[in-house]
């Protein structure tokens, strides 16, 4: 029997991958809007898993609202990455640190 | 105990694949890793009585957002080689900060705190409930107003990805709309003889 | 005394203080506009008819009439702390026979001023503002003695110490001048303070500013016996409160040791070195000591003090007089010594002869500087004695005016200053005081033989002696004009026949206080009362007297010798100097008081300041204690701080997940 702790093990998990990701993946800006996208995926199971447990339809009703909200951010990440690509010839993320203080 | 070896399978292959989308050097390859953990998270989903939300996974994650992000990769030509330099000296510090995150997490969630309030056993619904008229049924009455914002938000995004990334093209021509409507008679109508 | 029904009129008593304020405000603010005529003429005219009225007044309080009333109230508090008392400030007058006779004072001399300034101050530039400060002083000084309670008092007080700073610094484009002024103030803030001191003392044990409240309530304070103790030192609070008050009225009027600010306040114009330097402000001092009587009579221990000051100043200034060579400087040292002379006599309880000295002394005072500001006119500026001589010729108004006034001040009689003097050094002989009183006694009598020289030195110097004037000086040497001379005459006329007419006519020095003149509004102990005394011992006020006083002699040898030395230009005086030159030295020094107080006070002060700025300012905050100083510090957190926006997006991430990492943790270890 599957219960609620297992699915938020996998999730824990996914979100830990995602983060390691973060760190390590320096010189691609694109894996680290796909480490995002990990974390994302782990907080999504979390939520669906809830609201399976907790029979309560809303958790399934946020996914769907986190699911709308990372795609448009994915699409201006991109579009943002795309413009400075084309200024920079480069999407390595230590180049991308103008805005130093 | 059909439901717990896929249950396995479906978990294990996930982290696996989130393994890769970290460690693999080739941008392409993070991709390709990163679509099949969205697939068994999709299968994870179907396990929890979310089949809207698993094909909605697959149709819309996978079938629009990673194809954006292929369609980007290959645009920008990622210089494969230069990657993955400097992986170990940066590996200590995230990788510690990582583990104890998930080490706190699975104490929190095996804590059972979680499921205090839970069912003791859920009986899967099955084909007594349609989750996609669920859905709907809440979606547009009680979360309307969410709706509502979701769909204006994916329109600004839609509208700043455009606006950011538009080229005018100098031998093309453009209309003009702002200087079209200032235009006066005078500007454009000249008496010559009567 | 009986009070009679005779009520004076509201009106007229606020009008006398308020013409000169009115025109004081008008001239000041519109004189640049106002031509000199209008300026003077408005000033002027407020001033005499202010006098008038005054006059007025004095002739119906001679009748009786009285006033006592407040007219606002300025501010209510209520008690806080301990003190049950209510802080009420109000503003009103009282008008006595003490009140008139300082009101005929000051008016007359005022308008005799004004007079005077016209010509003397004729093409200066500033002519509609210095017009404009003397007749804001007449108002100050209307309201100093006017007034009902202590505020109103302390208000008038500092209103004219702040037109004395004003007037001392008028010519501010000269140097010395700003610093005179600056003197003056500062040195008559030391006395105000402890002044104010006194005065709150007095609202913290009487509850009250009024007069009539505070001195009703004395005996019985007396009774009660309260006394401060601080450090190990005992003092009755009403020891306490007159001496707080005397140092305020040392500050104002210049006695030892806050003289130093008044031969300096010789840099100002010489019609207010007449009028406040001699006639008015610097006897306000004396007026307070004799409007508190009922206070300072309780406190032997005060009135020893107010006599040893008042005796060592007198001593102590003629002997700086004697050497001077300034003309303005000679009459200035003169004025403290007189000063002194004034409360000496308040110090062995003679209030109503100290009034009396103080109304004589405005007129023949403020007539020598008057005259010595027509020979300064004369002379171009020159001021210094040495530079003078033979100007009889030229000057003969300003002699026989200059000649009276002398002979009033050295106390010849029957010349004003011979009464009230004379009155004084008796009543200092007759009084019993121990060691202070035997000083005092001799303090007075040497000053009069002192007093007498320097007056008569400067006299010959000017008027005879030798041709000393300098050549271009010369063809300038005239007489003053008419707008200078009369206020002299008039002046003159008051130096002859004001003593004459006090004591014969007003009854100034009835030993009865209650009697004479002044009625209520002087309070003397029948224990104290020194005229009680001279007159039990049975000789009597008859004219005749005074051929058998010593002061008389002493006067006459003063002259005497003055005389022999500078009639004609003799060998004398340098012999006397060389007979010891370093005494010379000393006493034209003016006893290097200033020079001991840049050494204690000045340079102190000085280091001080010294000190915060180098170590404390530079050092702790620009430069030491944090290394570099707290302004570099702050810099180099603030560079540090800044290294944390690195502009790498991996770096802000890092730090969100070390949020979240410690937010979990947080809450784990809460559960």
């Amino acid at each position: 029997m599957v219960g609620l702790s297992q699915y938020l093990i996998v999730a824990a998990a996914l979100f830990s991958l995602g983060v390691v990701g973060l760190f390590l993946n320096r010189k691609n800006v694109i894996t680290i809007l796909m480490c995002v996208e990990l974390i994302l995926l782990a907080v999504n199971i979390n939520l669906v898993a809830f609201s399976h447990f907790l029979n309560d339809l809303s958790g399934q009703i946020f996914v769907f609202f986190v699911l709308t909200v990372a795609a448009c951010e994915v699409a201006v990440g991109l579009a943002i990455l795309v413009n400075f690509h084309r200024l920079r010839s480069s999407i390595e993320t230590e180049d991308i640190n103008t805005l130093q203080g | 105990m059909l439901e717990t070896v896929f249950f396995n399978l479906f978990a294990g292959l996930a982290i696996v694949s989130g393994i890769g989308v970290v460690l693999s050097r080739n941008t392409m390859h993070s991709v390709m890793f990163l679509i099949f953990c969205f697939f068994n998270a999709s299968g994870l989903f179907f396990l929890l009585d979310a089949e809207f939300l698993g094909i909605i996974l697959i149709l819309i994650y996978v079938g629009a957002v990673m194809v954006l992000f292929m369609f980007v990769i290959m645009m920008l030509e990622v210089n494969v080689a230069k990657l993955k330099e400097g992986v170990v000296q940066y590996l200590p510090v995230g990788g510690v900060i990582a583990v104890l995150l998930l080490i706190e997490f699975v104490a929190a969630a095996s804590s059972g705190v979680f499921t205090q309030g839970t069912k003791a056993s859920t009986a899967h619904l099955g084909q007594q409930v349609n989750n996609t008229a669920e859905i709907g049924q809440i979606l547009y009455t009680k979360y309307l107003l969410g709706f509502e914002i979701a769909a204006i938000i994916l329109l600004v995004a839609l509208v700043g990805a455009i606006v950011l990334t538009i080229r005018e093209r100098k031998d093309a021509k453009y209309q003009n709309i702002t200087a079209q409507v200032k235009v006066r008679r005078e500007d454009r109508v000249r008496k010559v003889r009567m | 005394m009986q009070e009679t029904a005779i009520m004076l009129s509201t009106t007229e008593l606020l009008a006398i203080p308020g013409l000169p304020l009115l025109a004081a405000l008008i001239v000041g603010l519109f004189g640049w506009v106002l031509k000199e005529q209008l300026s003077h003429t408005i000033t002027s005219g407020s001033v005499i008819l202010s006098a008038l009225l005054s006059i007025h007044v004095f002739m119906q309080v001679l009748d009786g009439a009285s006033f006592y009333g407040d007219f606002w109230t300025w501010m209510i508090s209520p008690g806080f702390g301990a003190n049950p008392h209510e802080f009420i400030v109000p503003v009103g007058m009282m008008i006595d026979r003490l009140t008139a006779i300082m009101m005929i004072v000051v008016t007359v001399v005022s308008a005799c001023v004004h007079i005077y300034t016209i010509g003397y101050m004729h093409g200066d530039p500033g002519y509609s503002r210095f017009f404009s400060y003397i007749s804001g002083f007449t108002f100050s000084m209307l309201v100093l003695v006017m007034g009902n309670n202590f505020f109103t008092l302390f208000f008038g007080w500092e209103a004219v110490g702040l037109v004395s700073y004003l007037l001392i610094g008028f010519w501010f484009k000269r140097e010395s001048a700003i610093y005179a002024s600056l003197k003056a103030f500062i040195v008559n803030r030391v006395g105000d303070f402890g002044f104010l001191i006194g005065v709150l003392a007095i609202w913290y044990y009487f509850g009250s500013f009024d007069y009539k409240t505070v001195f009703g309530m004395v005996p019985a304070f007396v009774q009660q016996g309260h006394v401060l103790s601080f450090m190990g030192w005992e003092m009755t609070a009403v020891t306490f409160i007159c001496l707080s008050l005397f140092v305020g009225a040392i500050g104002k009027s210049g006695q030892v040791p806050l003289h130093v600010w008044l031969p300096d306040s010789m840099e100002g114009p010489t019609p207010i070195s007449a009028l406040i330097h001699a006639a008015t402000m610097v006897t306000a001092g004396v007026f307070m000591v004799a409007r508190c009587s009922p206070i300072f009579e309780f406190s032997d221990t005060a009135l020893a003090a107010v006599t040893l000051v008042g005796a060592i100043t007198a001593w102590m200034c003629a002997t700086i007089g004697l050497v001077q060579n300034d003309i303005k400087r000679v009459i200035a040292y003169s004025t403290c010594s007189q000063l002194g002379y004034m409360f000496v006599a308040c110090g062995v309880s003679a209030y109503s002869v100290a009034i009396f000295h103080l109304m004589t002394h405005a007129f023949f005072k403020a007539l020598l500087f008057l005259a010595a500001g027509s020979v300064i006119h004369a002379v171009m500026a020159n001021q210094d004695l040495r530079n003078m001589g033979q100007l009889r010729k030229y000057m003969p108004i300003t002699y026989i005016t200059m000649l009276i006034a002398g002979l009033a001040l050295a106390g010849v009689p029957p010349f004003a200053g011979f009464w009230s003097k004379d009155l004084i050094i008796e009543a200092t002989m007759v009084r019993e005081m121990g060691w202070i009183g035997d000083f005092a006694s001799f303090a007075v009598l040497s000053a009069v033989f002192m007093t007498a020289f320097y007056t008569f030195r400067m006299f010959f110097l000017t008027f005879h002696n030798s041709d000393r004037v300098p050549a271009e000086v010369k063809s300038h040497v005239h007489e003053s004009p008419k707008v200078i001379t009369i206020p002299l005459m008039i002046l003159a006329t008051g130096a002859l026949a004001a003593g004459a007419w006090g004591v014969l006519g007003l009854d100034i020095a009835n030993p009865e206080i209650a009697n004479g003149y002044f009625g209520t509004s002087l309070f003397v102990l029948d224990a104290h009362n020194p005229l009680m005394m001279i007159a039990e011992e049975g000789e009597g006020n008859g004219w005749y007297h005074f051929i058998f006083t010593a002061p008389f002699w002493l006067a006459m040898g003063g002259i005497g010798l003055a005389y022999a030395m500078y009639y004609r230009e003799t060998e004398l005086p340098a012999k006397m100097v060389a007979i010891s030159p370093a005494l010379h030295r000393f006493l034209l020094n003016k006893w290097y008081w200033d020079e001991l107080y840049e050494v204690v006070f000045i340079r102190s002060a000085q280091r001080l300041g010294n000190f915060f700025w180098k170590s404390a300012d530079l050092g702790m905050i620009d430069k030491g204690l944090i290394h570099g100083g707290i302004i570099d510090s702050i810099a180099t957190g603030a560079a540090r701080m800044r290294q944390m926006q690195s502009g790498f997006v991996y770096h802000y991430a890092f730090a969100m997940v070390i949020g979240v990492f410690g937010m979990l943790t947080y809450l784990l270890l809460k559960a």
